[in-house]
């Protein structure tokens, strides 16, 4: 294992370095889908935490993100203050997002707090919709500021984002706190028996979850230039997220964020096929599912405690 | 005046609710499973209705005997394809196979509704109904094709529940859902007793789309409400427990009505989804659900 978490690291970090080097000689619309999959991986990557790990089944993760996304982009087109400044309230929003998330998960178990987060992420379409002068309604909240135009700083940005987030998360994961959450994940009683604040560690796992979905998710609304619900608060969008973490190998983070970027690029790779195409990735994703449950990393990983 | 018409109306659009999250509580109860692609199978059985009467002009009973039989295969094949690999697989741990199963549910239901999408359209589909013309109750004016959703889902209703309470076959799926093994000791294969409850479950589904279709109509947009509406319903409800879920489909059916003609069609489904979430803290089991 020891072999393997640092050839992970390597691996990691030569894909990492070959991708910041990405923009020198490829196009700005191949960069464009890269930035969008990078802050998708991050997504993915959080929700890892709380399903592989806190064992949570957050059926809303876009309950997080879109918490996050509009928060900073109402600012933003309400006062006009910096982006960065609109990236980190709507950050705090999520977090505080997730706190209300993770009162009822404290009280209710499997399938009804996965309900729970569903029904969460309807009532936040629902309050877009009804105030549709402050959040733009169902066509979308418009946003006056970007960080920056250039598809290669907005790429560097987005990949430097994932990076310091897959390290932070899968450090999290990897240390004391980690496996804490993964007791309390399998079986939260033994796990309180031997003295562990169960409590403590799942409310802080959801604040960690919640601030990066957020944070991402304010990122990316600054990059698109506008908050629609079918981007960053749709169903479909958060079904999307559970599928990368699922298709990517649940319980390993960096491989949720390498399930993103395999769902958004075959998806595009397959847009010639037109309305086929999430008919052939969700069958990709139901294969998957079925014979190869552990996910791609689960898989390798599987093959390489076998050799 | 008006409160006559919002019961008239909610009694229907509760009674096609109350027929809907029927199986799919009925599902959940016996095998623990929770179907995400069962809105997927309520609108394909609309779409093969309506393709079978209109397109190929065969009446609307024929067109609405396709339609059942049509979601009673998907709901078949949901089971084999999907469910029972995922329960019988040994590489997946017990306590993950509910969220493999709702996974997978999910993206089954995603192709079905693209797989619907993509040969009949995204256009909303009207099945031509079984009986037309309208009729004056009380000086409201009603549709004939509302009573006649409104008599056949209870009428099914009633049917299910002779099947569960009266016959041998109801009484051994009440078994499993109360004590799996305790079945299984007595001889019974329990893989027998989910299939037939996914038959049931198949042809619940397929009728109630098929009237849905009739009266509302559908389209492959409606996949995502339709999943989350039975959820609802169910988890007001209490998972697995029928009863419940009956009156919490009159609940919401009545409460989204209320909304629609009091205050604004466009805040239908927000009161239901506030009491939802108000019973989910105060009563998580739901109304009459079991821990």
């Amino acid at each position: 294992m020891g072999l393997f978490t640092s050839r992970l690291f390597w691996i990691a970090l030569l894909v990492i370095a070959f991708a910041a080097t990405l923009p020198l000689y490829v196009s700005g619309y191949i960069l464009g889908l890269l930035t969008v999959a990078f802050y998708f991986g991050v997504f993915a990557m959080s929700w890892d935490l709380l399903f592989g790990f806190a064992g949570e089944v957050n059926f809303g993760p876009t309950f997080l993100i879109g918490t996050g996304a509009y928060t900073a982009g109402i600012i933003n087109n309400l006062y006009g203050v910096s982006p960065y400044i609109c990236i980190f309230i709507g950050a705090m929003a999520a977090v505080v997002a997730g706190f209300i998330l993770a009162l009822p998960a404290l009280r209710v178990r499997g399938p009804y707090f996965g309900l729970t987060t569903l029904v969460a992420v309807l009532m936040l379409q629902n309050f877009i919709v009804v105030f549709a002068e402050l959040t733009g309604g169902e066509i979308g909240l418009t946003i006056p500021d970007v960080i920056t135009i250039n598809a290669g700083a907005n790429y560097w940005l987005a990949l430097g984002f994932m990076t310091v987030s897959g390290a932070v998360l899968y450090g999290l994961s990897q240390s004391p706190i980690g496996l804490v959450l993964q007791a309390s994940g399998q079986d939260p009683v033994q796990a309180g028996a031997l003295g562990f604040n169960i409590v403590k560690h799942k409310l802080f796992a959801f604040v960690v979850s919640a601030f990066f979905s957020g944070l991402s998710g304010a990122l990316l609304v600054f990059y698109f230039g506008t908050a629609s619900v079918g981007t960053v608060v749709d169903v479909a969008v958060g079904v999307n997220v559970i599928v990368a973490a699922v298709l990517g190998g649940r319980r390993t983070v960096i491989g949720a964020a390498l399930g993103a970027v395999f769902l958004i690029v075959a998806g595009e790779f397959l847009r010639p096929t037109g309305e086929l195409a999430t008919f052939i990735v969700s069958a990709v994703a139901l294969i998957v599912v079925l014979f190869f449950p552990g996910g791609f990393l689960g898989a390798a990983m599987s093959r390489e405690a076998r050799t | 005046m008006l409160a006559l018409q919002i019961l008239i109306d909610g009694f229907a659009i509760s009674a096609l609710y109350a027929l809907g999250a029927t199986g799919f509580t009925l599902i959940f109860g016996v095998s623990g499973v929770l179907n995400l692609s069962h809105g997927a199978i309520m609108v394909a059985a609309a779409v093969a209705a309506w393709a079978a009467s209109s397109t190929f002009g065969i009446g609307s009973y024929a067109g609405a005997l396709v339609g059942i039989v049509t979601a009673l295969v998907i709901a078949l094949l949901t089971y084999f394809v999907v469910v029972q690999p995922i329960q019988r697989s040994r590489r997946i741990a017990n306590e993950e196979k509910e969220i493999f199963v709702l996974t997978g549910t999910l993206l089954w239901g995603i192709m079905i509704q693209e797989a619907i999408a993509y040969f009949f359209t995204n256009n909303a589909k009207t099945v031509l109904p079984i009986v037309t013309g309208v009729v004056e109750i009380l000086g409201v004016r009603t549709p004939r094709n509302q009573i006649f959703t409104a008599l056949v889902c209870c009428l099914v209703i009633a049917l299910l529940w002779l099947l569960v309470n009266r016959t041998k076959i109801g009484k051994a799926v009440l078994a499993a859902s109360m004590n799996p093994r305790g079945v299984t000791l007595l001889g019974l294969e329990l893989t027998n007793i989910y299939v037939v409850v996914w038959i049931i479950y198949g042809v619940l589904a397929g009728i109630a789309g098929v009237l849905l279709g009739m009266f509302l109509g559908v389209s492959s947009y409606s996949v995502g409400p339709l999943t989350a509406s039975a959820f609802s319903i169910v988890v007001l409800g209490g998972l697995g427990s029928v009863s419940g879920s009956l009156i919490a489909a009159f609940v919401v059916g009545y409460l989204e009505t209320v909304t629609a003609y009091m205050i604004s069609p466009a805040y239908r489904t927000i009161p239901a989804l506030l009491l939802l979430v108000t019973v989910m803290y105060l009563r998580p089991q739901g109304l009459l659900g079991r821990r």
